[in-house]
């Protein structure tokens, strides 16, 4: 595959990353910030696994098995706050854990 | 990158294929992440994300990482997505989830995601048509598969690619290697993740929740301080 093409696989990989970083930004409900993180998470992987498959080692797949663990426990622990949150305010809202603070 | 030893038609022609089935992955992956990000409905979003880690992993394919591929199929968009669905389901229960359920019904809902999943199935079904048992393609082909020895089964993986791609041995052998001690750390952070999502569960399943006509944070638990609850209370008088 020639480099222009791993080029724009890095060059995809900012793009994804970049509508996940939107989309938390834009977003105030929490299932959707946690789907952008997701994004984000997963357009980090992308990024090693072009470095790796340009460089033609298998070290770029090892850290994207890391993130994918990381992403696992994230996403298992953001999830269960979420539900804690909803059965105490009835609301998936961001600003709804202004509660936290009162 | 390195180039097979083989430099006939064929070889230039499959890569080319792979090369058009990388920007078509790319584009349905662009596509879908911007059209979860936009959705109003968090399970259409759900829809159009899972569609886009599907994307992602044929890029990873393309890219000569079939073991990532798998992984981000089984582990993304399976595990970790219905993760989501079922929170998803959770949070849509309630008096309004039969117009919801007859809304999933139109066309309009899951059409999109469907056309952009048909894109991905049709390159699937290039990839298997085209280079399926291929040995022969196989044996002037990687050097990985000189290494992965006589009777690998791994050969299967990387037929269509012509980019060398990184056997799943090569990924295995570094991974409990060189990288024991972040393998260890993974199953540590796992752990700490499966211990931290029981907890916060747990009072949810041990309680069944009264019919409530105000939120249950501003009803104190008992076993906490009262003092509290009369903090909360004088802040929502103000």
């Amino acid at each position: 595959m020639p480099a222009n093409t791993l080029m724009h696989a890095w060059i995809l990989a900012v793009v994804l990353f970049g509508l996940g970083v939107a989309g938390l930004l834009a977003r105030r409900n929490l299932v959707f910030m946690l789907m952008s993180i997701e994004i984000m998470l997963n357009a980090a992987g992308l990024a090693f696994i072009a470095a790796g498959a340009r460089w033609g080692q298998a070290d770029g797949q090892i850290m994207f098995i890391l993130i994918l663990t990381l992403a696992a426990a994230e996403v298992s622990v953001g999830l269960a706050l979420i539900l804690r949150l909803f059965s105490g305010t009835e609301s998936v809202d961001a600003d709804a854990a202004r509660a936290l603070h009162d | 990158m390195r180039s097979p030893r083989s430099t006939s038609g064929r070889c230039c022609r499959e890569t080319a294929a792979v090369i058009g089935m990388f920007y078509l992955s790319a584009a349905v992956a662009l596509i879908a992440t911007a059209l979860t990000i936009t959705r109003s409905n968090a399970a259409h979003a759900v829809l159009y994300l899972i569609v886009s880690l599907l994307a992602v992993a044929l890029v990873f394919y393309a890219l000569g990482a079939p073991f990532a591929a798998a992984l981000e199929v089984i582990i993304y968009a399976g595990a970790i997505m219905v993760l989501f669905v079922f929170v998803v389901m959770i949070l849509n229960l309630g008096a309004g989830a039969a117009p919801q359920e007859r809304n999933w019904l139109r066309p309009a809902v899951w059409v999109g995601p469907t056309l952009l999943a048909a894109v991905l199935a049709g390159e699937l079904l290039y990839l298997l048509a085209s280079g399926r048992f291929d040995v022969s393609a196989q044996g002037s082909g990687a050097a990985a598969a000189q290494l992965a020895g006589a009777a690998a089964p791994t050969t299967l993986t990387a037929t269509a690619a012509a980019p060398p791609a990184i056997e799943p041995k090569q990924v295995g052998l570094l991974l409990f290697g060189p990288y024991l001690l972040a393998v260890e750390l993974a199953s540590m952070l796992l752990m700490a993740g499966l211990v931290a999502a029981y907890h916060l569960a747990r009072e949810l399943l041990k309680a069944p929740q009264p019919a409530a006509s105000h939120p249950r944070w501003t009803r104190e638990p008992p076993t906490r301080a009262t003092a509290a609850s009369s903090r909360h209370t004088t802040a929502e008088s103000h």
